[in-house]
């Protein structure tokens, strides 16, 4: 096969070739792709809990006979527990992804995936396929809208996700690009995430995606007192800060706490007139509400998390989609992560070292996802984790995280609702925090005051084999999973 | 102590504990437990039940407990109201004094 800059190039043949690329239907288009044993597909996760399209895609796909495929989808729900039967009928055999749940999770933490599954930060992936570390044969992107050359957009007739941010990547690499929609426009679409010199082929099904699964309605405000403690405390470490003042730029995550945040410091910029410049990431209303009231300059959006944020990518000039790569790819000539002055991220464990665990629970079983967790927390000037000390019985607070995912030297400040921990290697910081009333304490603090609300537990018995590796944003493995000892 | 009557306490929200303690025909204490945390905390939920039982020197009583993530202070208090339930006293003049140990 003939390339050049590792893509598949096709012999001219003449100024309309690709004018009919509507197929009648998904097989056609899987069938002109030449899909074959061994290859590579991929797909976006923008349709969250709401996807229908890696399921039917694969199902079809079994149907044709194809095997040992490798499926890199940018991340994976609970949904997708039908891939557990086209990985034991050897449909898939490897799996890349930044998050994995549910049922799958269980059936990969068990180690009845053939090879190591491949998690992958949002950064990371957009590296490794503009490297060429993993070459993307076919990518299969829904789209809620396309025109029938493939221009196609977020927001359509019966679905919504707003940005296509994670797609935009897999339709410049992927060498065929086959665009699924279920609202097929009048040409052309104007204004497309994805555009038509990009696409192969676009297929119209009835149906792409289920909205409520896709975006929630109206984000919910916490009344946990926990997680508003928390969100109190972190807005208040902002906000003591040099950087805190017009012109900063932050991100938050889509928790409890982290979406707090936002409003704490909605009403602290509102009283001292503060506007931040921008913020970035995973786009929610509370962010929405600070735009349009004039709070930041505006929001890059990779992911636009509910209905407020899609509505408004569509409406507000300042609302800009952004691509994973401009996101944060850390080799690409300057991700937007690389110029936030806050992140604010969240954690299901952090040990005494800094190092934050979002992947795996404290029973050992995959159930989380890697998302732009280490590529913001390497990238921000400075890194705030976010979390209760406990949650159950479980302490969130370790001597050791049970997997890695973003490493602690990339940690700036550790928020609990017990009180507030500035990792050593930030003497800078912990000099102007000390000066300030928040109540300042050591990670070991921490560790001995969760020790004795919620006891020791047994530690976790794992198996020799390793069931996931964990990049690094840069390629590098930072961590396995093993499988786990069923114990019970 | 005998127990008059069947008796529960708790909840299944989480971060609780719910307690349901009967007779049994085999004379001996038996815990059944559920726990969402069960891997790690199972065996020492297990001892706290049947330490408050030991307390009150209960013998042949069944215990199912369905754990949702509770905190040891919770778990003792819900056995105990359970107890106290079973054994018809919830209405004791010295209920508050009696079971707080250190």
């Amino acid at each position: 096969m003939n390339r050049i800059h590792g893509k598949m190039i096709k012999p001219y043949k003449g100024p309309f070739d690709g004018v009919g690329k509507v197929t009648s239907s998904l097989r056609e288009a899987i069938q002109r792709a030449d899909l074959k044993d061994g290859m590579t597909i991929s797909f976006h996760h923008h349709f969250r809990e709401g996807d229908y399209i890696i399921n039917t895609v694969m199902d079809q796909i079994a149907e044709l006979g194809i095997k040992n495929l490798t499926i890199i989808p940018s991340s994976l729900g609970k949904v997708h527990e039908p891939l557990i039967g086209h990985i034991e009928s050897g449909v898939v055999r490897e799996i890349h992804t930044s998050g994995l749940r549910g049922k799958l999770a269980e059936f990969v933490s068990d180690g009845k995936l053939g090879t190591p599954l491949i998690i992958r930060s949002h950064g990371g992936r957009a590296r490794a396929i503009e490297a060429g570390e993993v070459k993307i044969d076919v990518a299969f992107l829904a789209a809620p809208r396309s025109d029938k050359m493939g221009n196609a957009s977020g927001n359509g007739k019966y679905t919504q996700c707003g940005s296509l941010g994670y797609a935009i990547v897999d339709a410049k690499y992927a060498d065929t690009v086959i665009l699924i929609t279920d609202d097929l426009c009048d040409y052309p679409n104007i204004k497309p995430s994805i555009t038509q010199d990009l696409v192969d082929s676009v297929v119209v099904l009835d149906s792409i995606g289920d909205p409520n699964g896709i975006a929630s309605g109206a984000t919910r405000f916490t009344k946990n007192p926990k997680e508003l403690k928390i969100a109190e405390y972190a807005a208040n470490t902002i906000m003591s800060l040099p950087l805190y003042k017009t012109g900063f730029s932050f991100q938050t995550g889509s928790g409890g706490s982290s979406l707090a945040v936002t409003r704490y410091l909605k009403e602290n910029m509102k009283l001292n007139d503060i506007k931040a410049s921008f913020a970035l990431g995973g786009i929610t209303q509370p962010m929405v509400e600070l735009l349009e009231e004039g709070f930041v300059g505006c929001l890059y959006d990779v992911q636009s998390f509910d209905l407020t944020s899609t509505a408004s990518i569509a409406k507000n000039e300042n609302h800009i989609e952004i691509s994973a790569s401009q996101y944060a790819n850390p080799s690409n000539k300057g991700c937007m992560a690389s110029m936030l002055d806050f992140v604010i991220l969240s954690a299901l464990e952090i040990d005494t070292d800094f190092n934050v665990n979002v992947m795996t629970g404290s029973d050992g079983v995959i159930m989380g996802a890697s998302g732009g967790h280490c590529d913001t927390a390497a990238s921000a000037k400075v890194t705030i984790v976010v979390a209760p000390l406990y949650r159950g019985r479980l302490a969130t607070v370790v001597e050791k995280v049970t997997s890695v995912i973003t490493p602690g030297n990339t940690v700036d400040i550790f928020v609990t609702e017990r009180g507030i921990a500035v990792n050593p290697r930030r003497k800078d910081l912990l000099e102007i925090l000390e000066k300030t009333t928040l109540p300042l304490v050591t990670m070991d603090d921490l560790l001995e005051k969760v020790d004795r609300l919620v006891g020791k537990p047994v530690p976790i018995e794992f198996e020799e084999r390793i069931v996931a590796k964990i990049e690094y944003r840069d390629g590098s493995i930072i961590d396995t999973i093993r499988q786990r000892k069923n114990t019970l | 102590m005998e127990i008059v009557k069947s008796s529960s306490a708790g909840t299944l929200d989480s971060c609780d504990i719910q307690i349901r303690i009967e007779t049994n025909e085999i004379g001996t204490n038996e815990i059944y437990l559920k726990s969402v945390v069960e891997m790690q905390f199972g065996d020492q939920i297990k001892s706290l039940i049947s330490g408050v039982l030991d307390k009150h020197n209960l013998k042949g009583v069944t215990v199912n407990a369905v754990d949702r993530g509770a905190l040891d202070c919770t778990i003792k208090a819900r056995v105990e109201s359970a107890v106290m339930r079973a054994l018809g006293r919830e209405i004791l003049e010295d209920w508050s004094v009696i079971h707080h140990d250190k």
